[in-house]
């Protein structure tokens, strides 16, 4: 294994995380042995390819176009310095030196082998990772906001919740062979980062008249092939019976989701069919009938659980540091990744850093073991060893302080990680594509690239703004396109990949479907459309107005017009 | 078919009644869900009656039947199909104590769940239990020896464990 330099670690940097107890990493090693043996008993015959799949992914393992491909789970996003460094060891020994960050807040390894992934798994366990149920007809790996804990709208840290969600969902003797895969995701804040109106489960930590802390409840929300944006199917479920609800909607779920047809087989469909009402009497009289005192235990196991998560030791310091503004100004590429890449903390003189892995014209999500061992390092250096991944397959670093603000982006310009483009047009949400996936229908990375060069010029980005384009390279919506501001789906028509693209989407509380702006473009087209978008928007937009409110404002028919001109210009669209 | 009743292949006591055939006398008999109603009220003495119900069955639709019942025995068209893991538990919350029973093609690796849920045996075609022994069965029992969930049948719950460690 590669060591890293210790010379550059802030000795015993704490970590503010969840840290597995004795049976936490029993529950992870028998999993490790159960799937090791697994994978022995599919070799001789006692299980076959049908009978292995389930099983497969659930421990993370895919089948894909040229290879395996293992998703390892990152659960709620947070990493501590040691995990990232043993993510490179693993790309580096079982894979090709790299690893993919995707939109669920899970690391892909596009390479290993099917022998090797016990071995991996060995090695995740050990510094108390894994894969479980990050694929497969269960509930999958549970995601929160990056921002947890250190944003300043936060009601409270939805990393606890998340937690003592992962472990109520890991290896349920009752919904691990669900009609589909479930996933849930977490919000403490007044803004939402976690996309949860679009999650089969998406929960809302809230507080009720009284002052207590529980949670809105969303549902059947959803991208891929049919769209949703979730509904509340309750206003407010109390901590102490936030897993006997869940538990009622999971056996509904179990119970009636349609098993005849895998693309009509998620909750969001029952929801659709059925309607929220019939789906939330279901629900309320599954949970009053349900014997609720098996669940009394879970609000001190609830506290256990939250007492990991708490704020690292901050210094006192002022709100603003003046080094950090005289750097600022001297040195103005510095300049630019402040004002685009960090965001307010929630103590005085602390900031949030976003690094970007979307670098020009580069692979959206991917990072070299190099990158991450460099982020690790950072990690120590600048922000008590804690790391985050978020959905937009970016990095965070939740606790610099401003005054190393500086310091810490010589550290990453020096490995290519310091792109100013965080929330800007050239940071791109993807899906693999066509290049690894089996799904796919058409490339999508290229595509992000070609965007990317187009609008290679930084201050240009500055300009148009925050701006979230996202690419999936089938109708399976991996990429997210549904909720992008601009959204891009690859489709292969008579042979030709064309690509369709959408306008209006939003995934935050006030989520909404992008429309589909008109027929489909080829490749080549795609950055030559965005950028006329992209004018239309910059000419009619008033002053501080973001593009969802301009498109909103102004209608979805002034841009279609957009692309309808530029048919006339004689492009074949 | 096979039966693995505690980790072991054991000869299955119960006969299958098609739904033509005559009630006996004595023994031990499972009938369909179609034909439960008549069987219960043409139930001779010294017979026991097992049911064989689809996994889309309403459990309540069973509440009367259940307390004369020895043996319910849930259909798994498929492994993957994991509806009769919710009717098990909703069987047994309505206050069933005979037998339950899970047959189709279940996989050994699926032995703790179905444990979990309330099964005490399992039905298996003879060509799996060929590939799939006693040993298999035995392992994956074993290989889930605690689990974070509460309520399930299970060795030991972490929860528990942890509230005693502490308590300590």
């Amino acid at each position: 294994m590669t060591a890293h330099d210790p010379s550059l670690a802030r000795p015993n940097a704490p970590t503010t995380t969840y840290r597995y107890d004795e049976y936490d990493a029993t529950f992870v090693r028998e999993r490790v042995a159960e799937f090791r043996e697994q994978v022995r008993r599919r070799l001789e015959g006692a299980l076959t390819e049908d009978e292995f799949r389930p099983f497969r992914l659930m421990n993370g393992l895919y089948l894909q176009l040229h290879a395996y491909m293992l998703r390892v789970a990152i659960p709620y996003g947070t990493l501590t310095a040691r995990q990232m460094r043993r993510l490179a060891d693993i790309a580096d020994k079982y894979d090709r030196g790299y690893g993919h960050f995707t939109t669920r807040q899970n690391l892909q390894y596009n390479w290993p082998k099917l022998v090797d992934t016990p071995d991996i798994l060995e090695s995740l366990a050990e510094v108390e990772m894994h894969a479980i149920q990050t694929s497969g007809n269960c509930i999958r790996n549970v995601t929160a906001d990056h921002f947890s804990g250190v944003a300043p709208d936060e009601i409270e840290d939805p990393r606890a919740t998340a937690e003592f969600l992962r472990q109520w969902s890991s290896a349920h003797p009752e919904f691990s062979f669900l009609p589909r895969k479930f996933k849930i995701a977490v919000t403490g804040a007044e803004h939402d980062r976690a996309a949860i109106m679009v999650h089969d489960v998406g929960l809302r930590i809230v507080k009720n008249d009284a002052g207590e802390i529980g949670y809105q409840v969303v549902v059947g929300g959803g991208l891929g092939r049919t769209p949703f944006v979730g509904k509340i199917i309750r206003d407010y479920v109390s901590r102490a019976d936030l897993l006997a609800y869940l538990e009622a909607i999971m056996r509904v779920y179990n119970r009636f989701g349609r098993r005849d047809n895998k693309y009509k087989a998620r909750i969001k469909i029952l929801v659709h069919e059925k309607g929220i009402d019939e789906v939330r009497a279901a629900v309320e009289a599954e949970f009053a009938a349900m014997n609720r005192s098996v669940f009394s235990f879970d609000p001190d196991e609830f506290e256990r659980i939250a007492a990991f998560f708490t704020p690292p030791p901050y210094e006192s310091l002022p709100a603003e540091s003046a080094k950090l503004r005289t750097q600022r100004v001297a040195h103005p590429a510095f300049g630019n990744f402040v004002d685009v890449n960090v965001s307010p903390h929630r103590v005085p003189g602390y900031a949030i850093v976003t690094v970007s892995l979307k670098p020009i014209g580069g692979i959206p999500g991917d990072a070299t073991s190099q990158q991450m061992r460099v982020l690790a390092d950072a990690s120590e250096r600048f922000g008590f060893g804690e790391l985050r991944v978020s959905h937009e397959q970016n990095i965070i670093l939740p606790h610099v302080k401003q005054e190393d603000l500086f310091d810490l982006w010589k550290l990453l310009d020096g490995a290519h990680l310091a792109t100013a483009n965080a929330g800007l047009v050239s940071d791109i949400i993807s899906c693999p594509g066509l290049d690894y996936c089996s799904l796919a229908t058409a490339r999508s990375i290229p595509v992000a690239q070609a965007i990317s060069k187009r609008f290679s010029d930084l201050s240009r980005q500055r300009r148009i703004g925050k701006l979230g384009i996202k690419i999936s390279g089938c109708i399976n919506a991996c990429g997210h396109h549904h909720v992008g501001a601009i959204g891009i789906l690859g489709l292969e028509k008579k042979g030709q990949e064309s690509y369709q693209i959408t306008l209006g989407g939003d995934p935050t509380f006030s989520a909404s479907i992008g429309e589909i702006l008109g027929p489909g473009v080829s490749a080549e087209q795609v950055p030559d459309v965005i950028e006329h978008i992209v004018d239309f928007y910059l000419a009619e937009r008033l002053e501080g107005e973001a593009f969802i409110e301009t498109w909103r404002r102004i209608g979805h028919a002034r841009f279609k017009d957009v692309l309808r001109r530029e048919g006339e210009d004689g492009a074949d669209i | 078919m096979a039966l693995i009743s505690d980790g072991r292949f054991i000869e299955d006591d119960w006969r299958r009644l098609a739904d033509e055939e005559a009630l006996p006398k004595s023994g031990k008999v499972v009938v369909s869900l179609a034909r439960l109603e008549h069987a219960l009220a043409h139930l001779p003495e010294g017979v026991s009656l097992g049911v064989n119900i689809p996994n889309t069955t309403d459990p309540t639709s069973l509440t009367r039947a259940l307390s004369r019942l020895e043996l319910v025995e849930i259909a798994f068209p498929a492994f993957a199909d994991g509806r009769g893991f919710s009717l098990a538990r909703l069987i047994r919350r309505a206050g069933f104590t005979g037998e339950l029973r899970a047959s189709g093609r279940l996989l050994a690796d699926q032995y703790a769940h179905a444990l979990g849920c309330g099964f005490n045996t399992i039905e298996i075609p003879d060509e799996l239990a060929e590939r799939q022994g006693e040993s298999q069965w035995q392992a994956a029992r074993a290989a889930h020896a605690r689990t974070y969930q509460r309520g399930y049948v299970a060795p030991g719950s972490i929860l528990d464990a942890r509230r005693k460690a502490a308590a300590q």
